[in-house]
């Protein structure tokens, strides 16, 4: 017994060793410029956080990507009220603890604003440190309720309970279906948030939420019990309210086992057809919300779906719409509050707090974009349904 | 109905555990060390089928063989280099830090070679399901493949172990290791051709896991791994029936418990009857009582 013991001792050691070992050899890459603060550089220095490898790694790099795409116009278009962007985006690997590494690093990088972070377990963790530090944090894609709570804190996507309600309303309003199951990641504050308030809403709906399963991030790889609660409870729609990785299993699964009710998620769903080796027939007919589609007639939209195809050779998904827009709303609020590059960061902090009320953007992922000054922004969501291995919108 | 589904699918679980635990008790029983890095040969296992699938385009026969023969020599080469020179040397301590050095290891060769983004595992087992009762009960393929290869495995791995000469050497060594050796058994060598073996049913273990669960990220056997390990303990950790019976109650206990009890409480179930077992029999369900040794 006391060899067990030691045994599951020094697996934690060794663990936590690996974790903060991965975190060093991540912080290294990122640009070089290692001058302190922005004082006089001549450059605004503007942080990134983001998951670019492990299970999230699609979302954190389409950020990237979008955000530097928008840098780069914007640089040479002249820049922030005349002063370039310097861009620097560091790994997370969706770790909460990494994510705070991460702005460790960029802080001492100098960063006075922050584009971050992607996904919303860490960007809680962040959203706490940079309270602190008072530095302006604009999450592209951190969807839970804390992400914002703070003052300094805004987000260009929707937010958690905003999707479950949404949702909920759109099975109900178009009659999609009478029994509803849900199943949803109870270790996940992005997936419980958006139950939680689907399951509220759901009452005041005209279907019933018949079946509501968990899972958790130790148990996430078989899904058989969950699909056959569903199904003997004869849900004709089941409610996926996570990332995509773990939903190409469901509906493999869900396939195998001869069942096939309507599949519906959220934006963590984006990316399920870019999976190495799925087999894109399994998502056919999978809807989900949006506030993005590359396929859209808009000429602001096609532009930017046309640049970044030739930037990075691939299709954009609405992470890397949303850091796009996430860049420009930056850009428009730096101008709104003249930020010049020698100011600190919570003097920047300050005067953005108060742009950002006043400004209106017209964005790829919706037109006249304005906040609150909670943090939200105010835009409709869109509703994506898989058909033929692409991506459609439902009007 | 469901009842029925629910069994099939936690003993189909419970085979991929009890393949994977085989492993860990076939080295325990013979070398007395816990190789954490089990799980991790799985993984890399299930790499190299799906490399030879879908980078090369051979057949999943062919694949599947590969990555056997890639396996068994993996094992070989981590028995060697890392463990060998620790088994009669060094205390059980060092050859166990050494054994989660090696899973950390594999892992991240795995993050740097195969990059870390979920990759969908290709479907190398091509089966229908078997539909019952009018569609209310369907087995799938994998499930039938997964339970028939453990059953096979485990046929073929006791009479190996009771008939053939390698086999009786491989009884003697975990018996007495002194005494085996004054015997003229080369200890070293069924040591290394204990690693061959669990290593090649790791790769066969990584296949069935995959196709049951088609994803594939460095991190996939660890989790598998660790319930895996479970599972040996819960049989009694050195036997081979054990590796079977902990595997299936466990795979059982986990879909049960999560399909009767709480979805969120599975795992809570699955370790919360381990601790019952092991307060009431602390070798195990088959496990050897020690005092008979002496």
């Amino acid at each position: 017994m006391r060899l067990k013991k030691v045994a599951s001792v020094l697996l934690m050691a060794a663990m936590s060793i690996s974790l903060l070992a991965g975190c060093g050899s991540e912080g290294e890459q990122g640009s070089g410029s290692k001058e302190n603060g922005g004082s006089e550089s001549g450059v605004l220095k503007i942080g990134g956080i983001g998951p670019v490898t492990g299970s999230a790694a699609v979302y954190g790099e389409a950020v990237k990507n979008g955000a530097e795409l928008a840098v780069k116009e914007i640089n040479e278009a002249g820049g922030i009220n005349g002063v370039p962007i310097e861009f620097n985006y560091q790994d997370d690997e969706n770790d909460a603890e990494k994510a705070v590494n991460a702005y460790n690093t960029l802080k001492d990088w100098g960063m006075q604003m922050l584009l971050g972070t992607v996904t919303s377990g860490p960007c809680v963790a962040v959203a706490e440190v940079a309270q602190a530090d008072n530095m302006y944090m604009l999450t592209p894609s951190g969807t839970a309720v804390e992400c914002v709570t703070y003052d300094n804190a805004f987000r260009v996507c929707f937010s958690d309970p905003m999707q479950g309600i949404e949702s909920a309303k759109y099975i109900g309003e178009n009659n999609l279906a009478t029994k509803v199951a849900a199943i949803y990641d109870s270790s996940d504050v992005y997936s419980t948030g958006i139950y939680n308030a689907f399951a509220e809403e759901a009452e005041n709906q005209n279907f019933e939420l018949v079946a509501a399963e968990a899972f958790t991030a130790e148990s996430k790889s078989d899904f058989s019990v969950q699909l056959q609660k569903a199904k003997d409870a004869g849900a004709e729609l089941v409610f996926l309210p996570f990332y995509y990785s773990e939903a190409s299993l469901v509906l493999k699964q869900a396939a195998g086992m001869n069942y096939s009710p309507i599949f519906f998620g959220c934006d963590g769903m984006d990316g399920i057809l870019a999976v190495e080796g799925f087999d894109a027939n399994l998502a056919n007919e999978l809807i989900f919300l949006s506030p993005f589609t590359p396929t859209s007639d808009d000429e602001m939209i096609q532009k930017f779906v046309g640049d970044f195809e030739s930037a990075y050779n691939g299709t954009p998904n609405q992470f890397a719409a949303d850091a796009y827009d996430g860049i420009y709303a930056i850009k428009a609020a730096a101008e709104q509050a003249k930020i010049t590059s020698d100011m600190s960061a919570s003097d920047i902090c300050e005067a953005m707090k108060t742009a950002m009320t006043a400004i209106t953007i017209d964005g790829v992922t919706a037109k006249s974009l304005t906040w609150e000054a909670s943090g939200e922004p105010s835009k409709e969501p869109m509703v994506v349904k898989i058909a033929n291995g692409n991506y459609a919108v439902v009007e | 109905m469901s009842f029925i589904s629910y069994l099939i699918n936690g003993i189909s679980l419970g085979s991929v555990y009890a393949i994977i635990a085989l492993g860990y008790t076939m080295v325990y029983g013979i070398a007395k060390m816990l190789n954490f890095a089990h799980g991790d040969v799985i993984m890399i296992g299930a790499y190299i089928v799906m490399a030879a699938v879908t980078g090369a385009g051979l057949p999943p026969a062919v694949a599947i063989l590969a990555a056997v023969v890639f396996c068994t020599a993996l094992g070989i080469v981590i028995e060697s280099v890392a463990y060998g020179p620790l088994l009669n040397a060094a205390s059980s301590l060092a050859v166990l830090i050494t054994a989660i050095g090696v899973s950390y290891l594999l892992q991240n060769i795995a993050l740097l070679v195969f990059g870390a983004n979920t990759i969908s595992f290709p479907a190398v087992l091509s089966i229908p399901a078997i539909v019952l009762a009018g569609g209310e009960l369907t087995i799938t393929g994998e499930a039938v493949v997964t339970i028939l290869s453990c059953i096979v495995i485990m046929t073929a791995l006791t009479l190996f172990i009771r008939k053939s000469k390698a086999g009786q050497a491989m009884l003697a060594v975990s018996e007495d290791k002194g005494a085996a050796q004054l015997m003229g058994i080369n200890v070293n060598g069924t040591i290394a051709l204990t690693f061959a073996i669990g290593s090649a049913l790791a790769a066969v273990a990584g296949v069935l896991l995959c196709s049951a669960y088609p994803t594939l990220t460095p991190y996939t056997g660890a989790m598998p791994g660790i319930k895996a390990f479970v599972a040996a303990v819960f049989g009694g950790i050195g036997s081979i029936p054990g590796a079977l019976i902990g595997g299936i109650l466990l795979g059982v206990i986990e879909i049960f418990g999560k399909a009767y009890i709480s979805s969120q409480m599975a795992d809570a179930i699955v370790f919360g009857v381990l601790i019952v077992i092991l307060i009431v029999k602390p070798t195990g369900i088959l496990g050897k009582n020690i005092q008979e040794k002496v």
